[in-house]
């Protein structure tokens, strides 16, 4: 286990070294410099700024110190905003990112299993289709139409919950949560679904049955234990999904996140902020699909023998 | 379209084998899939046929009318332009449609072949190439295209590019699992010992074995890259004005929502009526060709 966990570790240094190159050749590639915005900047201060931000350098000098920089978990200051470090709008914005993505994820999470467990008791029958199909609502609704669609019923029309913000007016957190949550809903319904049909086809649970346990003990004690190991395993991609996909709902309902601040700056060309979100989301995709995998083997003596067999 | 034209392609050439018979057979019997294929004919045609069928013309404004509700004369209203809706969403349609049959080509294509030769050979050549996809699976591909496109600029060839380059990941790591497989089966050694070459054996015996998987998730990556495609024109960094899609009207749908909701609510329709029946279609497939594997 500890050699699998170091060897997934060793495996992410690679990956992590490639999304920092791409990124940083991709931003150093682009046509115009991120100051040629402003209008007739005087050359002396053109200079200067180039400078200040080690522009004058050959690029790859700028490569390395920024390595070394990150190396020091420093991801540089903004261009946009000249007073302001990219770690300190990271660390402005992630906690708002991260309670949505919470919020998102319980809720997916609670409502997915409990819909996927129910259609699996019955397949095939409407308690089955019905859930099922909503689940398919969720897949094909994309949260930039979901979103507005229920900012225009509930907000608008009915005026139940406020129509947009974070944390000023009792409520306004719900709608966010529902549609970021929505597309995981569908997702780990089905997924809870398919383990459970699985599981509760198995011979452990006709002994529980046979034994005469009540049918809600058999599928609650018995059954959810390893019906719902693909949606553990799942989790923790769909926590790093959550975070770093969480931009659109953040730019519909306009709260001041992370995913909100890396749009701005892509509209923007903040590069070393655009730099900055996308290293620092690469690092939080790679982190939890490493948790998520880890989890996985623990949770599963299957699986930690299928690894060792084909080595990853 | 494409997929469709395959399958049917196969059904009639190879008779004498009753695997597509079956799917066939099991398909038509979904009922889902068969509406979600019969949705999905009728948009290729409307799309096909936009400029006959389309009762306005594509630019043609009123600005004394703006935007009105669904009429007798514009079945689905009028934007604020006063430019007829059911217009644009025609027009639209086409980039959205052409985007995802497009972009889900480019990656069946890339796909495909790096899953094949990854697959046949085996040995280092597999470890490399596997690896190299593992990596490119842990990128935040959203966050790089939406990079791309500030970048380089909306480019809609860009864009058909570089959705098709992050879709082929998936497709890689199934066609190679299934040649894995099939190489080792005795159809292909003896058409090694036949001596045909290795371009042959991989292009006329080992490809084709693969199609049932690969029919089955491109009917799943086309909404996929429709989606994508949707929400990079939501953000601005799609499709550019004067060309549409349904992301686009749908972005230009929530701005005045309040309003004019119509002017939402009907791109919005349109893109997730496609989006459904492409999925119901993509299920029913995976059920039909592969009765094996349920539902995830």
């Amino acid at each position: 286990m500890g050699r699998f966990i170091l060897q997934r570790l060793l495996q992410a240094i690679p990956v992590l070294l490639v999304v920092i190159t791409a990124t940083f050749f991709l931003v150093r590639a682009a046509p115009g410099g991120p100051f040629s915005a402003e209008k007739a900047v005087p050359p002396e201060v053109l200079k200067a700024l180039e400078e200040r931000y080690q522009l004058n350098q050959p690029v790859l000098n700028q490569y390395f110190s920024y390595l070394g920089d990150l190396a020091h978990g420093d991801l540089g200051p903004s261009f946009r905003f000249p007073g302001r470090s990219v770690n300190e709008m990271i660390f402005a914005g992630l906690p708002t990112t991260a309670e949505l993505g919470l919020y998102a994820l319980l809720i997916s999470m609670l409502l997915g299993t409990t819909a996927g467990v129910v259609a699996a008791l019955k397949p095939n029958t409407a308690q089955d289709y019905i859930p099922m199909s909503t689940a398919m609502i969720g897949i094909c609704l994309p949260s930039f139409l979901l979103g507005p669609l229920l900012m225009l019923v509930f907000g608008i029309w009915l005026e139940w919950v406020p129509v947009s913000g974070w944390g000023n007016i009792p409520g306004d957190k719900i709608l966010p949560a529902l549609t970021l949550a929505s597309g995981y809903t569908a997702y780990v319904a089905r997924l809870s679904r398919g383990g459970m049909l699985e599981v509760m086809s198995q011979d452990y649970i006709r002994t529980a049955r046979a034994k005469g346990l009540p049918e809600w003990v058999v599928v609650i004690k018995h059954g959810l234990r390893g019906g719902l190991i693909p949606v553990v395993a799942f989790a923790g991609p769909a926590f790093a999904g959550l975070l770093s996909g969480s931009f659109v709902v953040e730019t519909i309902f306009q709260i001041p996140g992370l995913g909100r601040f890396y749009v701005q700056a892509a509209f923007n060309r903040d590069y070393t902020m655009i730099m900055g979100t996308t290293v620092f989301f690469a690092a939080l995709i790679i982190l939890f699909n490493l948790l998520s995998d880890i989890l996985a083997v623990w949770l599963n003596p299957k699986l930690r023998q299928q690894y060792s067999s084909h080595s990853g | 379209m494409s997929t469709d034209a395959t399958l049917a392609n196969i059904t009639d050439a190879e008779q004498g084998s009753s695997l597509w018979k079956d799917a066939w057979h099991r398909l038509r019997k979904n009922k889902m899939a068969v509406g979600g294929l019969f949705v999905l004919m009728l948009m290729c045609i409307a799309a096909l046929l936009t400029p006959w069928l389309a009762p306005y013309s594509y630019e043609e404004q009123n600005l004394i009318l703006g935007a009105a509700p669904p009429s007798a004369q514009h079945w689905l209203g009028t934007d604020t332009l006063g430019r007829d809706l059911l217009t644009r969403l025609l027009y639209g349609g086409r980039i959205s449609l052409a985007v995802g049959f497009i972009a889900t080509a480019v990656a069946l294509l890339i796909g495909v072949l790096y899953g094949t030769v990854a697959g046949y050979f085996g040995g280092r050549i597999d470890a490399v190439m596997m690896r190299l996809v593992d990596i490119l699976y842990a990128l935040p591909f959203m966050i790089f295209i939406i990079l791309l496109m500030v970048i380089f600029g909306r480019n809609i060839l860009l864009l058909f590019l570089a959705i098709g380059a992050v879709e082929w990941l998936t497709m890689a790591r199934i066609v190679r699992g299934q040649v894995q497989t099939l190489r080792q089966q005795e159809f292909v050694e003896a058409a090694v010992s036949l001596g045909l070459s290795q371009w042959t054996i991989i292009s006329r015996h080992l490809i084709p074995n693969t199609l049932g998987p690969v029919i089955v998730y491109t009917t799943l990556t086309i909404p996929s890259v429709m989606l994508f495609e949707a929400f990079l024109s939501f953000l601005g960094l799609g499709i550019q004005p004067p060309q549409s899609s349904w992301g686009l009207l749908i972005s230009y749908g929530v701005e005045t929502m309040e309003e004019y909701p119509w002017l939402l609510i009907f791109p919005g329709l349109a893109l997730s009526i496609t989006l459904f029946a492409l999925n119901f279609l993509g299920d029913g497939l995976r059920d039909a060709l592969d009765p094996r594997t349920s539902k995830d």
